[in-house]
């Protein structure tokens, strides 16, 4: 019997504490009309026999090709230390930290989480994460709804088109507008946002780097928002983050990213991991779990979950959010990742990613007939047009071990032939080489 | 203890990526540049694993203690899932490959873990379809209602509430009124849901009724049949919260009675840990009626046996995640299953319930049991004896942590006075429940001639009781402030 250890004796003398003559007499309240139809499930396997199983699986998907995609989901290196130390099973095998004396290890970890993401996006306050960075935009929204009591929504286009339609699905069964911006030819048109506050929006919305890479200063949008009274949301990548002008500096209310990149595997889409700051004014309006410090009876430092009475386990129909389990570990692994690397190595890594981005986009751009999508600056994204479609060309490259990116044609009307390129530091020289006789080859 | 911020010395290096061929300034304008680098902490890496170990130290969980929190079903999470979801053919898998057009045949592998995942579940609980895209339990539960929302309005439905008894988690209400309905309470009576009291709230503006059952007082609800055919007279759907499934497996399938919708908690029923909150998977499977609305992707099999990801439902609610939910979670449910089977989980299901009931049996005559009677996974105690000795269940709580248990859920359901709530779950040994109640008796009686050594709990843990009071007002909430 896997993971069970009641001997059968153990199993009988505990039935006859019980008062019942067997294990099936225990479910005499559900009565037999109710009884399961079927339940023909596979018998149980070895641990060795699943485990042939999954390694099978495991190599019938195709990890050893070069890729450069990104979309704001990127393959950096992950400290070995993050691994060891997100595996020991205190942290691993915890639950949510209610009983605080017995979990000062979490509670602690999570304060110095909160620390390092406020002072990396240079905000007051962070929550200890909600489930992806995509949630945690629509939460960023909800709340400037709650705050400013409107109800209009500004975005940018050129946010990631994967969270502009999460926010759409979210947001159905509520009483809100989505206005969106349509972008300036593959970068935050800047007029244009500036023009779409007004004294009914709750917030605007834009990410930087955008969606295509490029990289913008928000300030003025930013503090026009503040002058028409909205709040400001900005959704970021936290590894450039470390080099960037920051969200904080910008004016930002809310800030957000995606933190899969501090120190968690692709793994096909998760999970993943939504952090969320903001100015202290706001903080009351943000969801999920949020640590504070305090003392105990003696005087000693210690920290608890706070702020608790937002959460729907007491506010129920009126929380916050609906939000309980969150990614806690996945924000663990985050924080061992910015400890370890600190500022320097952070920085390193970013930089590294920015340069081979350069290198990568004058390498296709010296290609015949292919162009950047825009002159705007970039860091380690970039999108170019190529002189035929792009979803085409992925394919043929693809068939050869090599992904040059993701086409977005699928998301972007009239971007056909328009790639999306991302490097990391884990990208090389003659990867980049490959990509651009590859491509160049195709063209 | 110390911070990582207070242990830091500037310019002292943890681990130094590779350094970049050109600096950032090379390449970016400098008004786009941070002025200063974040003041994350300047450590080695053994400072890392010192001040991280530390922490480790002062931390209860499975590994460590035994945990029985009624109501989130903290099991024994066996290392070999986290082996086989830690695979590289699993973990370097970027999610965009799978919608390049030539690409799908890539992430063959991944796609068949999700569809057979799929499969399993929904012959575990009898449901036409799932999905797996929900992150945690708390997320089904808004997709689960944004599906009910959607097959309303396509009905032309003008429905705008929603019914949550009294005894259903805090998520329930409040995840109704994310999606934008009306939330209407209902009371129960001896511990079940009154169907009078059902049938009075039931109007023709309920778009769907949530329920748990086993309920948040481990016991099945009585009027389940009952239940099921005054929600479908009004064209309201079931929606079961499937956070409790421990103690069904195999014993009853909620498709098969007449629910609606369910959601399912992979990192509880499924044994993947709780990483002291999450990540967890919280999938969906939907009745017949209901499989339009589920969110896109759905992994479908074509005739020759390979897999794609389909994104032609129209009537879909759309994306609740950003690619195909944690995936990683779901491997874990999927590697437990297979190793499991039907035999194995009907018996989760058998000593989770055993175990419950006999830790009910050997404390009754020690402590209040409200509603006596054979139990499911999990049962519910009251310290009201305790607390006329000035004893409250928070004091019991923290007086079992000195012990070197886990404490049970206090305070809820909110139904029940100085609540305590028991689920020792499958993999506890007889041994280990029994020196957990041989401490919680002395600590029960310890009520009657020591209630201040209670009172004054925990005395062992790395701190004391906490001022949650000041923690709030003071709000301090970063190593600045």
């Amino acid at each position: 019997m896997p993971y069970i250890p009641h001997t059968p004796e153990q199993t009988q003398e505990m039935l006859k504490v019980v008062g019942v003559e067997s294990l099936e007499a225990l479910f005499q309240d559900i009565p037999a009309s109710m009884r399961p139809k079927s339940f023909n499930l596979p018998p149980g396997m070895s641990e060795r026999a699943v485990c042939a199983r999954l390694e099978e699986l495991a190599r019938a998907n195709k990890t050893d090709v070069v890729s450069f995609l990104g979309g704001g989901f990127y393959d950096h290196h992950i400290p070995a230390i993050v691994d060891a130390l997100s595996s020991r099973g205190e942290f691993l095998t915890a639950y949510t930290p209610y009983q605080a004396e017995a979990s000062q290890g979490t509670l602690q970890a999570i304060f110095e989480y909160q620390t390092a993401v406020s002072r990396l996006l240079d905000m007051d306050c962070a929550n200890a994460s909600v489930y992806d960075g995509g949630s945690a935009l629509f939460e960023a929204c909800m709340m400037a709804v709650r705050a400013t009591k409107r109800s209009r929504i500004v975005v940018d286009e050129s946010l990631s088109p994967i969270y502009r339609t999460m926010l759409a699905t979210y947001t159905t069964n509520l009483q809100l507008e989505l206005a969106t911006v349509p972008h300036g030819g593959g970068v935050s048109d800047m007029q244009a946002l500036l023009a779409a506050i007004d004294d009914k929006t709750a917030a605007v919305v834009v990410q930087n780097p955008t969606f295509f890479g490029t990289i913008h200063d928000y300030t003025a949008l930013f503090a026009q928002a503040k002058a028409k009274g909205a709040v400001s949301v900005l959704t970021c990548y936290p590894v450039l983050q470390s080099i960037l002008k920051t969200p904080g500096q910008m004016g930002a209310d809310v800030a957000v990213a995606e933190g899969q990149s501090l120190g968690l595997p692709l793994s096909f889409g998760g999970p993943y991991l939504g952090i969320m700051t903001c100015t202290r004014e706001i903080v009351r309006q943000m969801p999920g779990r949020i640590v504070g410090r305090t003392v105990d009876h003696q005087g000693r430092t210690g920290y608890v979950l706070t702020l608790q009475a937002r959460e729907q386990h007491i506010r129920r129909a009126k929380a916050t959010s609906n939000i309980c389990s969150n990614q806690a570990l996945c924000a663990f692994r985050a924080y061992v990742t910015l400890c370890v690397l600190g500022p320097q190595g952070l920085a390193r890594m970013a930089e590294d990613a920015v340069d081979k981005a350069h290198y990568a986009a004058a390498r296709l751009a010296a290609l015949p007939g292919v162009r950047l999508l825009s002159d705007a600056p970039f860091g380690n994204e970039f999108a170019v047009v190529l002189p035929r479609n792009a979803h085409e060309v992925v394919d043929k490259c693809a068939s050869r071990g090599l992904v040059p990116g993701f086409p977005l044609g699928g998301y972007f009307a009239g971007m056909d032939n328009v790639l999306l390129v991302a490097c990391t530091e884990k990208t090389s020289r003659e990867q980049i080489g490959h990509l651009a006789e590859m491509v160049g080859g195709l063209l | 203890m110390k911070t990582i911020f207070a242990k830091s010395i500037p310019g002292r290096q943890g681990l130094m990526p590779d350094a970049p061929a050109a600096p950032a300034a090379a390449h970016l304008p400098q008004d786009l540049l941070r002025p200063a680098a974040p003041r994350l902490p300047e450590v080695s890496e053994l400072d890392v694993m010192r001040h991280v170990s530390e922490l480790s130290r002062r931390n209860f969980g499975v590994d460590t203690n035994f945990y029985p929190l009624g109501s989130c079903t903290m099991k024994y999470n066996p290392r070999f899932m986290e082996h086989v979801a830690s695979l590289d053919g699993f973990t370097k898998l970027h999610p965009l490959m799978a919608q390049l057009r030539g690409a799908g045949h890539f992430t063959q592998g991944a796609l068949e873990v999700m569809y057979e995942t799929e499969q399993l579940l929904c012959e575990i609980t009898g449901m036409a379809a799932f999905t797996l895209h929900p992150m945690a339990g708390a997320h089904g539960e808004l997709t689960g209602v944004m599906c009910i929302a959607a097959y309303h309005r396509d009905k032309g439905n003008k429905k705008t509430k929603v019914i949550c008894p009294d005894s259903a988690h805090g998520t329930n209400p409040a995840t109704a009124a994310l999606a934008g309905y009306d939330v209407v309470n209902i009371a129960s009576v001896d511990g079940m849901i009154d169907p009078e009291h059902l049938e009075n709230a039931l109007d023709d503006d309920v778009a769907a009724v949530m329920m748990t059952c086993p309920n948040t007082l481990g016991l099945f609800e009585r009027h389940l049949e009952r239940i099921v055919a005054l929600t479908h007279a009004k064209d309201a759907l079931l929606y079961y919260d499937g956070a409790n499934l421990n103690a069904i497996l195999g014993k009853m399938r909620v498709g098969d009675v007449g629910f609606d919708v369910v959601h399912l908690n992979l990192h509880k029923t499924f044994a993947t840990p709780h990483g002291a909150g999450g990540p967890g998977a919280g999938p969906v499977g939907v009745a017949e009626r209901l499989t339009p609305f589920l969110p896109v992707s759905r992994v479908v099999k074509l005739k020759d046996g390979r897999l794609f990801l389909d994104y032609d439902y129209p009537k879909s609610i759309g994306y609740m995640a950003p690619f195909y939910g944690n995936f990683g979670v779901v491997l874990k449910a999927y590697a437990y299953i297979l190793r499991q089977g039907r035999e194995g989980l009907t018996r989760v299901s058998e000593y989770a319930v055993l175990n419950a009931n006999y830790m009910r049996k050997r404390l009754e005559s020690h402590v209040e049991i409200p509603h006596d009677r054979l139990c499911m996974h999990e049962f519910v105690a009251s310290a009201v004896a305790q607390a006329k000795q000035g004893v409250k269940a928070l004091d019991v709580a923290k007086a079992l942590l000195d012990k070197g248990h886990h404490a049970p859920t206090v305070y809820f359901p909110l139904i029940v006075k100085e609540c305590l709530m028991f689920e020792p779950t499958e993999t506890e040994s007889r041994e280990t429940m029994d020196q957990f109640v041989d401490d919680l008796i002395e600590i029960l009686s310890l009520a009657g001639t020591d209630p201040a050594f209670l009172q004054h709990a925990p005395h062992t843990t790395p701190v004391g009781r906490l001022d949650e009071t000041k923690a709030a007002r003071d709000m301090v909430l970063t190593d600045d402030a």
